[in-house]
């Protein structure tokens, strides 16, 4: 009997028990699907996370005021930090007030949370990108002319449906221009990002927060591996200005590059865990699906080998059928995975890692084929009239 | 020429030691070609192991058995399963066709493992289907045919690779005295065009069609008389 004869022996077998074959496979499709789609969903949140943290910017270091005596963080000091000799690998150095303070339009007011004055190269170290309008310049800075750019929250708050570009809003008694609005953010903390506005220095110590120190520093790094030589820059800088090291907290951002990664390989473990779980579960169904399709046609093993069927005809077809459906029931799994993931699942955009398809698909296959295999090897072996017996 | 069928001194035991059962206590049997056997015998007299053994779906605990000249005993798994598929065809009471298979597949079937081209399968399969008159029922299903039909799509299918012996375990155990008569009828058919066959009942009336009655009673034979010659 050749080869193809027997694949049309198992083609005729598969269709002459349509329900149980689809069945079958549909059992492989989902334990496949859902390994796949796992898996996608924890590398989609865990890449979700060190976007979110990459977007806090990795460059950056963040000088903080720790005590609220007027001998610390000043102007001066920032601007000492810019100095190629002392700090050649400063990028930028971003003096930063900040305070809340009452934003009012046109009878509407609004509490912004953190209402910051800084300087114009803030926006590109902080990664906070202006989305309508512009940024102050340097100019308007030096001129303290009173012009803000409002987060997205106080721009719906304040304008709802509006365009809020060259309106006037009272900030402290004073009239300040809004001239462009932030891009919104994703939040990190449980403070809304958005509800922010950002304002020249010289405007906002003028009106909010005096001439006092500084509430923090923000210092770029000319590279993210330049981080620690800034962070020993700044404290050389700093402590030449007469700021002792209890005065200052330095906030940096490979800190949290290492909370990141131990996040990650957290996630990695846990999601091992969860894979492997679901793929022994899935296995475990496929088995089941195995032995007893066959089991329960071990009756008709018995009448084709009565008919002279050899051992091998017997087992061979019913390896194929066995291969069929865990390979047709994989491959359609893994389509399965890949629509499925292109929907965003409980928030969370699914990213598919392709050894998880591999994995899937493998052990599926491998188990199908052994608990198809195993259960039709021993069926084949009985003799005719204990198979033609079995109940 | 040897005879289609020649036992000896078979025996067959089931279980050990106190719960030893002694199906077969030495049977000694030739049939020749062209008989038509009938072996009876109530329950348990060992009437089925005998035949299981026979058409080789079974193996003896000792004895010999020889088929068309060969020793079906000393036959490793591949050659059984030639004996069976060239050597016997066998009818189950069960009738023991290939559910949703049509007729006319699982009268293929014993062909299509005797590595039969398609074509000439067909033509075969349909021509074991006319002789138990069936032909117009080939397309359909086991589960569309009412028993006797089923039986009879079983005798084509046992009679399709022309066998040199026909064996039966009470192929009308199961049916009605209809469809009784229809399978009796097929079989003095194939009788009377030179087939050999052996079939196993209980029930009087179809040992009485056979040209040679055997009796088994407790794994021996009692009783062996021709109730007419071989070449009728």
């Amino acid at each position: 009997m050749s080869f193809g004869e027997v694949v049309r022996f198992a083609l005729r077998g598969l269709s002459a028990n349509k329900l149980r074959s689809s069945l079958t496979m549909l059992g492989i499709l989902i334990g496949v699907a859902a390994v796949i789609l796992l898996v996608a969903v924890g590398n989609g949140s865990a890449q979700a996370i060190s976007d979110r943290i990459e977007a806090l910017g990795t460059n950056t270091i963040t000088v903080m005021s720790t005590s609220r005596n007027s001998s610390t963080l000043t102007k001066p000091m920032a601007d000492a930090l810019v100095d190629p000799v002392l700090a050649p690998d400063v990028k930028s150095v971003s003096p930063v007030v900040s305070a809340s303070a009452t934003v009012t339009y046109e009878g509407s007011d609004h509490e912004v949370n953190s209402f910051v004055g800084t300087t114009p190269g803030w926006f590109t170290a902080s990664n906070t990108p202006v989305g309508r309008g512009a940024a102050f310049t340097a100019d308007d800075e030096a001129q303290g002319r009173r012009v803000v750019v409002i987060g997205s929250t106080v721009a719906e708050e304040l304008f709802p449906g509006a365009d809020p570009i060259d309106r006037q809003v009272t900030v402290g008694g004073a009239l300040f221009t809004v001239v462009g609005v932030l891009d919104a953010k994703s939040s990190t903390g449980f403070q809304d990002a958005n509800d922010t506005a950002v304002a020249p220095l010289t405007a906002v110590r003028q009106v909010l927060t005096g001439y006092g120190p500084l509430t923090s520093i923000l210092v770029e790094a000319s590279s993210p591996s330049l981080v620690d030589a800034v962070e020993s820059q700044v404290s050389t800088v700093l402590t030449s200005h007469g700021a002792t090291e209890s005065d200052y907290r330095i906030q940096n951002a490979s800190q949290l590059l290492e909370t990141q990664t131990e996040t990650a390989d957290t996630f990695t473990t846990l999601l091992g865990a969860v894979a492997a779980i679901s793929l022994l579960v899935g296995g475990i169904g496929i088995t089941n699906i195995m032995l007893v399709t066959v089991t329960e046609r071990t009756r008709e093993i018995g009448i084709r080998k009565a008919l002279g069927a050899p051992r091998r005809t017997v087992l061979t077809q019913f390896l194929i059928e066995a291969t069929l459906l865990s390979v047709i029931g994989g491959l359609l799994g893994v389509a399965a995975a890949l629509i499925g993931s292109r929907f965003e699942i409980a928030g969370v955009h699914p990213v598919i890692v392709p050894s998880s398809v591999g994995l899937a698909l493998g052990v599926s296959v491998a188990i199908g084929l052994f608990f198809g295999g195993l259960p039709a090897a021993r069926a084949a072996r009985l003799r005719p009239i204990d198979a033609l017996r079995y109940e | 020429m040897s005879p289609v069928l020649d036992v000896r001194d078979l025996t067959k035991t089931y279980g050990e030691g106190e719960a030893t059962v002694h199906a077969l206590r030495g049977v000694s049997l030739t049939v020749e070609r062209g008989d038509y056997v009938a072996i009876m015998g109530s329950s348990g007299s060992g009437k089925s192991t005998l035949m299981n053994i026979l058409g080789a779906l079974d193996v003896p605990t000792s004895g010999t058995y020889r088929l068309d000249g060969v020793d079906v005993s000393r036959l490793a798994d591949r050659q059984l399963a030639l004996a069976r598929n060239r050597l016997i065809g066998f009818i189950f009471q069960a009738f023991n066709l290939i559910p949703r298979t049509s007729a006319l597949a699982n009268v293929e079937l014993p062909l299509a493992y005797a590595g039969i081209k398609p074509r000439q399968r067909r033509r075969r399969a349909l021509a074991a289907l006319d002789v138990v008159g069936l032909a117009e029922r080939a397309r359909h299903e086991p589960n569309q045919l009412s028993g006797g039909q089923q039986q009879r799509v079983a005798v084509a299918r046992a009679l399709v690779t022309e066998p040199a012996l026909l064996l039966a375990d009470e192929p009308t155990g199961n049916l009605d005295t209809r469809s009784t008569e229809d399978v009796l009828t097929v079989f003095d058919q194939l009788n009377a065009a030179g087939r050999t066959i052996v079939i196993i009942t209980h029930e009087p009336e179809v040992g009485a069609r056979a040209k040679r009655l055997i009796r088994l009673v407790d794994g021996q034979i009692v009783h062996d008389v021709r109730q007419a010659p071989v070449f009728a």
